[in-house]
């Protein structure tokens, strides 16, 4: 089973809703990566949809990006309704 | 597109969609419903391009860095939700290619409010507060549409439209607690803003050609006129508090009805500019041409840069 690639595990959980990541499992091939996770993970009908992505076809930012991808957010308050006065008297805004 | 191909029986279709079921990009479905999305949501996703432009060109002259730097931040939002947009119509089958020629080329319309002018800096508040709030009001419904993608995307379009409408009123408050001048100037741009927003919900339903098949799809839920009425309702409470004078002499409360009396929208100007004839189409237009054109290379490098270096090469080096 080792030489069998590694499969990355979306669910649709509700209609409406997007594929959520689930977890992974082993499996020759996609088909069988599907089969496998409607085993493994949707036993109780935790879905309607699943999707497999190849593990080695994900590419991910690195652990020590994360200052540099997302700090420079945190100091653009304004970008949240908060940020502004609105008097109370002022509705549906 | 591979699904094009399956037969759908329409009235299982329609029964899927009456019981809330959402429609997925792979589900088969009519034709007409696919054309009718991809109509739709490219259109939505031209009209936040295009909005960028004329936001845009206060980005430079805003009258502090705190202002400047909320524009900036909105304009960003814009394009943002353009290319969610973009991509929830590319589910459907169309390309990103096609879509933009079809702007490009004139073919594909957008919302036809971005082809007037920004004269003045309260230009921005009045886009804020009446563009992005007849926006939202447009929009939190088909946060429940049918189409899958297009309805997730349009919940996270909706998250953030609520700043862009708060910090255009703010924009208004201070200049109507301001100077005379500055009154004046807020009070300016709400008459010329006033009845171009009315006509962002669409024409009357008398005379609305698609509404009729889009409600059932759920496409669309409410009746323009009837997002109209509550733009209407909820708007001028809001510019009694600022002490401006909404354009209309025949806006009134209505008792009986429960909602505010407002008069005649020019259908005619809405057509003009439809058609293309408004004070800024040609430039409009022009200014997306030229950012296409003058963006080639950076596509060009981008695409031969991956070509030297294949995928990954650089994050394991
Ligand atoms: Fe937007
Ligand atoms: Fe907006």
């Amino acid at each position: 089973m080792s030489d069998w690639p590694l499969w990355e595990v979306f669910i649709r959980s509700q209609h409406g809703l997007a594929h959520k990541h689930v977890g992974s499992l082993h499996a020759p091939d996609a088909e069988m990566a599907i089969k496998n996770a409607r085993d493994v993970y949707t036993r109780r009908n935790e879905g309607v949809s699943i999707w497999v992505v190849r593990s080695s076809d994900i590419t991910a930012s690195s652990p020590g990006d994360k200052e540099p991808l997302f700090d420079p957010a945190n100091s653009k308050v304004y970008r949240y309704p908060a940020f502004y006065e609105v008097p109370k008297e002022i509705k549906n805004i | 597109m591979a699904t094009a191909g399956i037969q759908t029986n329409p009235d299982e279709f329609q029964e899927r969609i009456d019981a809330g079921i959402k429609i997925e990009p792979k589900d088969a479905m009519p034709d007409a419903y696919r054309k009718t999305l991809i109509r739709q949501i490219s259109q939505h996703a031209h009209s936040e391009i295009v909005g960028q432009l004329p936001e845009g060109n206060w980005i430079t002259r805003a009258p502090s860095l705190k202002r400047k730097a909320i524009l900036l931040a909105k304009v960003q939002d814009e394009a943002g939700h353009g290319l969610y947009l973009y991509s929830a119509a590319e589910t459907l089958g169309v390309t990103r290619e096609q879509m933009i020629e079809d702007l490009l080329a004139g073919k594909a319309k957008y919302s036809s409010i971005f082809n007037y002018p920004t004269l003045t800096w309260a230009d921005i508040g009045a886009i804020g507060w009446l563009v992005d709030g007849s926006a939202i009001i447009n929009q939190i419904p088909i946060c429940r549409c049918s189409y899958g993608p297009y309805a997730r995307a349009m919940v996270r379009i909706c998250k953030e439209e609520t700043f862009h409408q708060r910090q255009g009123f703010e924009i208004m408050l201070t200049l109507s607690r301001g100077t005379a001048e500055q009154k004046a100037m807020a009070q300016d741009a709400l008459n010329r803003w006033w009845w171009p927003s009315l006509m962002m919900h669409g024409p009357s339903d008398k005379d609305s050609k698609h509404s009729a098949q889009s409600m059932k799809w759920k496409i669309k839920l409410f009746s323009n006129d009837e997002l109209r009425q509550k733009f209407v309702d909820q708007t001028v409470p809001q510019a009694e508090f600022l002490g401006l004078t909404i354009p209309d002499k025949e806006l009134k409360w209505n008792p009986e009805r429960g909602h505010y009396d407002f008069g005649q929208i020019d259908w005619d100007e809405f057509q003009n500019i439809v058609q293309g004839n408004g004070p800024c189409n040609q430039e409009r237009l022009q200014a997306r041409i030229s950012a296409h054109r003058d963006g080639a290379w950076v596509r060009e490098a981008a695409a031969a840069y991956a070509q030297k270096h294949p995928r990954g090469a650089r994050r394991s080096a």
